[in-house]
């Protein structure tokens, strides 16, 4: 059987796959609505966290998108297409095709043709992510329990723990956007674009609490994103 | 009579749904072999899994212990299944429990995680799912050269905006962490390759720090 990539067996698999993660999606998005519900929440607000969340998720998602194309050079578009809907990122599936390929000692440059090839990198790309999804099954109640049992100790410590954590995260993270500047002045765009999407946060954050223009609130952090990426559309052409 | 609270049951299909996930995933390279009747040798397996298995198991560790108390019970069973935590689903859930000023960790929290990540889910996969349709049109738009630093530029992007809120918030405890991240970021700049294993040390960091300050009143 000649083989390719994108043939409609492969497709099939894709669909099968995605229907699954829609419908778990959907499973938890109703249940979590109900229950808020239940809980005498306010609706219109929950009814706003869908939309800003949905808003949210369109830059990021087109940036997933391109990870897609990128791996579709040579691995056709349907395993791609699976991977970066499940558990994957464009970050962690291009070095795993491009180890197996070494491995094999396969070219990357175009369309793969070899079935043996292709089998191997879906292995790769498989078994390589594994734990972080085997694991919650079997870590999540433990690290919940850890987490009451010092929140019963002393509530406040409880939650300056958590909010720690994510402080945490979000240092390593605005301290790799530093990790270019030696580089010359190109290496400081993404401080650039850092500093510039704070900015628009805090000018969210005036127009919310100063001149209580109540509905910015849902949407800072995508207007933020994309202001700051368009911010980078500009100011790249003219430092580079 | 039903003694299982809502948690309980949330734990229960979340276990049901991941675990069924699990099969699924394994199930595209059987099928694939098995369809294709290419299984590949073992040593090729292994060596490719080499090559990236030490690194991304850790880092796969790492998430699970420090992003399952950000994300909340069902937040964490879906948000793993479908992937991309730190540049989508953590942020996403982060600012939505930021607007609805809930607690993670708490019922109310709970639900707005959920439903954050459960939106964020279904809104990637339709995208993803559109552009493949219609990769013909999207492909020169999207690589095209003019709207490249604009998806270069995506994580400062976010976690700008992001961090100034936490950060504004929280000021005592994030100078640590922070400026250790970008001393060492500038010292050793490789290490932007490998950022997941730096978060649990930027957590220990702020924790450290938070602990110290809070025991001497300074919080």
């Amino acid at each position: 059987m000649n083989f390719n990539p994108n043939d409609s067996f492969m497709y099939i698999l894709a669909v099968m796959v995605i229907l699954f993660i829609i419908a778990q999606s959907l499973f938890f998005l109703i249940r979590a609505y109900r229950r808020g519900k239940e809980l005498g929440m306010d609706m219109k607000k929950l009814r706003k966290t869908i939309s800003s969340s949905a808003i949210f998720t369109v830059a990021p998602a087109v940036s997933i998108l391109l990870g897609v194309l990128t791996l579709s050079k040579f691995l056709g578009l349907p395993l791609p297409w699976i991977r970066l809907s499940v558990i994957g990122a464009i970050t962690y599936e291009l070095p795993a095709a491009t180890s197996t390929a070494s491995a094999l000692s396969v070219s990357l440059s175009e369309t793969l043709k070899d079935p043996k090839a292709f089998s191997a990198i879906t292995w790769v790309m498989t078994l390589g992510i594994m734990p972080s999804i085997v694991l919650v099954p079997i870590l999540l109640r433990r690290i919940q329990k850890g987490l009451t049992t010092i929140k019963t100790k002393d509530s406040k410590w409880g939650d300056l723990f958590i909010t720690a954590m994510f402080l945490g995260m979000i240092s390593a993270f605005m301290g790799m956007v530093f990790s270019n500047i030696r580089s010359g002045l190109a290496g400081w765009i993404p401080i650039f674009v850092l500093l510039f999407s704070a900015l628009l946060m805090g000018i969210c954050g005036i127009l919310l609490k100063v001149f209580k223009i109540n509905w910015i609130q849902d949407y800072a952090l995508p207007i933020s994103m994309l202001g700051a990426m368009a911010f980078a559309v500009l100011i790249t052409p003219l430092i580079v | 009579m039903n003694t299982k609270t809502y948690d309980d049951m949330t734990h229960l299909y979340g276990k049901i749904w991941i675990w069924t996930a699990i099969v699924i995933i394994l199930l595209v390279p059987v099928a694939i072999c098995l369809y294709y009747n290419a299984w590949p040798p073992v040593q090729s397996v292994v060596k490719g899994l080499l090559g990236v298995a030490p690194i991304f198991w850790t880092v796969g560790v790492i998430e699970v212990i420090t992003f399952c108390p950000m994300l909340g019970t069902a937040g964490s069973y879906l948000g793993f299944v479908t992937g991309n935590l730190t540049n989508l689903k953590v942020p996403c859930a982060l600012n939505a429990m930021e607007i609805n000023n809930v607690k993670s960790g708490t019922e109310e929290g709970e639900v707005v995680s959920t439903i954050a990540i459960a939106t964020s889910s279904i809104v990637t996969t339709i995208i993803i799912s559109i552009g493949v349709l219609l990769i013909g049109q999207l492909t020169p738009i999207l690589n095209s050269p003019e709207l490249k630093p604009a998806f270069d530029n995506i994580l400062p992007a976010l976690f700008g905006g992001l961090g100034v809120v936490y950060i504004s918030k929280n000021w005592k405890i994030s100078i640590a962490p922070l400026l250790f991240m970008i001393v060492l970021f500038l010292l050793v700049p490789s290490l932007a390759s490998s950022v997941g294993i730096l978060v649990p040390v930027g957590a220990a960091i702020s924790i450290g720090v938070a602990r110290i300050l809070y025991k001497k009143g300074l919080l």
